[in-house]
């Protein structure tokens, strides 16, 4: 059945404050989320102050100040740092993100940092996304032909290139997926917008030439039917696209096909 | 059905997790008759009303007369087969979502079928009744 609490070891303490830099005075509060799988704790809100006189603009700049300045032991993934490697996907605020491209006056302070929700955690903020992408893999994203391949290269009209305009964006950073309740109960069996937006990506490619076997495999009640067009998804993207026009044209494709 | 459950499901890979049993090639059909009984819920729902605020005041004879009356009685009886099939898809959906654990899960998406016939057929005998009398 559901599950309403959260298991005994999974309980969220209060954890340390952290000491503020003496000569500082433009400061701002951040909470963040720590567990470590080593020293056997529950997990718990550590509170820290960043200067904001010594550091940029953006969340991911002050979780950087935090560890080269505070605590070197606080984890997290990033690399890009201007949104397009998708990897420092977090909960900021209430709301699925990119550290990177969050300014820090957009939030209410404090700022309440979290992992991705309803994700295993490795550490601290660092989820297990493992199973996120076996899913995207499993939705096959490459070219799908039985024409041998042209001399040059696979043509497509401007037309037919422009129906993949806001899914070819999409930076798999699970901001949408995890922010989905759909995707929280189920999502052992349920794809989840991330892969099915890339899933209708492929199917709309006028190059494919595989989209009723790719129609098959996403036709499932747990598949692509958990979708209750919640929009979540599409509240949380931080590319601004809209994975749940995408799940509806799969729908309406899939209606097609039958009726 | 869940994919088969392992004894030691982390030394399974995620892709055969994920792939499980494959996709079951159906749930289409559930959508597209859920969005149908929906449109033909709104017409039947008003027709609905409107035969319930032409029942206000009047006597029991006059009530039975007009429920039993073949126009009434078949929008009536259309109105019941529509909302019972639609519950049914709908309550077979919130048990998808939420309902995991496989014995919890077949019971209640049998007792679903059999509540959505069980008070169609009822709903739909009262209507007959007053149509044909006994």
């Amino acid at each position: 059945m559901v599950e309403i609490t959260l298991p005994k070891n999974s309980r969220i303490t209060e954890g340390k404050t952290w000491p503020r830099t003496s000569h500082a005075t433009h400061l701002t509060e951040f909470q963040i989320y720590r567990w470590n799988p080593d020293d056997g704790a529950n997990p718990h809100i550590d509170t820290y102050y960043v200067d904001r006189d010594d550091c940029g603009p953006m969340v991911l700049d002050a979780l950087i100040w935090i560890k080269n300045n505070v605590d070197p032991t606080l984890t997290f993934r990033r690399s890009c740092r201007e949104g397009v490697c998708g990897s420092c996907a977090m909960n900021i605020d209430g709301t699925n993100t990119l550290a990177c491209t969050k300014a820090m006056d957009d939030a209410k302070a404090p700022l309440k940092i979290n992992p991705l929700p309803h994700q295993p955690v490795i550490k601290d903020l660092v989820p297990d996304l493992k199973n996120f992408y076996a899913q995207y893999a499993s939705i096959e994203p490459w070219l799908h032909t039985v024409t041998p391949a042209p001399e040059k290269e696979w043509t497509q009209s401007h037309e037919d290139r422009t129906k993949l305009d806001g899914m070819y964006e999409c930076i798999l950073c699970a901001c949408c997926s995890t922010s989905c309740p759909s995707y929280w109960w189920n999502s052992d069996r349920y794809l989840g917008p991330a892969a099915l937006l890339q899933a209708n990506r492929w199917v709309q490619d006028s190059r494919d030439e595989s989209t009723g076997e790719r129609l098959d495999n996403l036709e499932d009640p747990f598949r692509l039917y958990r979708c209750h067009t919640i929009m979540n998804c599409s509240k949380a993207c931080p590319k601004g696209l809209n994975p749940a026009k995408e799940i509806a044209t799969l729908k309406k494709a899939m209606v097609e096909r039958q009726v | 059905m869940n994919a088969p459950h392992s004894n030691a499901p982390q030394m399974r890979t995620a892709a055969s997790r994920v792939r499980g049993l494959g996709a079951a090639r159906a749930g289409t059909m559930d959508f597209w008759h859920q969005r149908v009984t929906a449109v033909a819920g709104i017409v039947l729902t008003i027709a609905l009303i409107v035969i319930a605020l032409s029942l206000l005041g009047r006597s029991h004879a006059a009530v039975v007369q007009i429920l039993g009356s073949p126009l009434v009685a078949i929008i009536m009886l259309l109105f019941i087969f529509n909302s019972a099939y639609h519950m049914w898809i709908g309550m077979q959906e919130i048990i998808l979502d939420y309902v995991h654990a496989d014995k919890y899960k077949f019971l209640s998406l049998m007792a679903n079928t059999f509540y959505a016939i069980a008070v169609g057929l009822a709903c739909a005998f009262a209507i007959l009744k007053l149509s044909f009398g006994v």
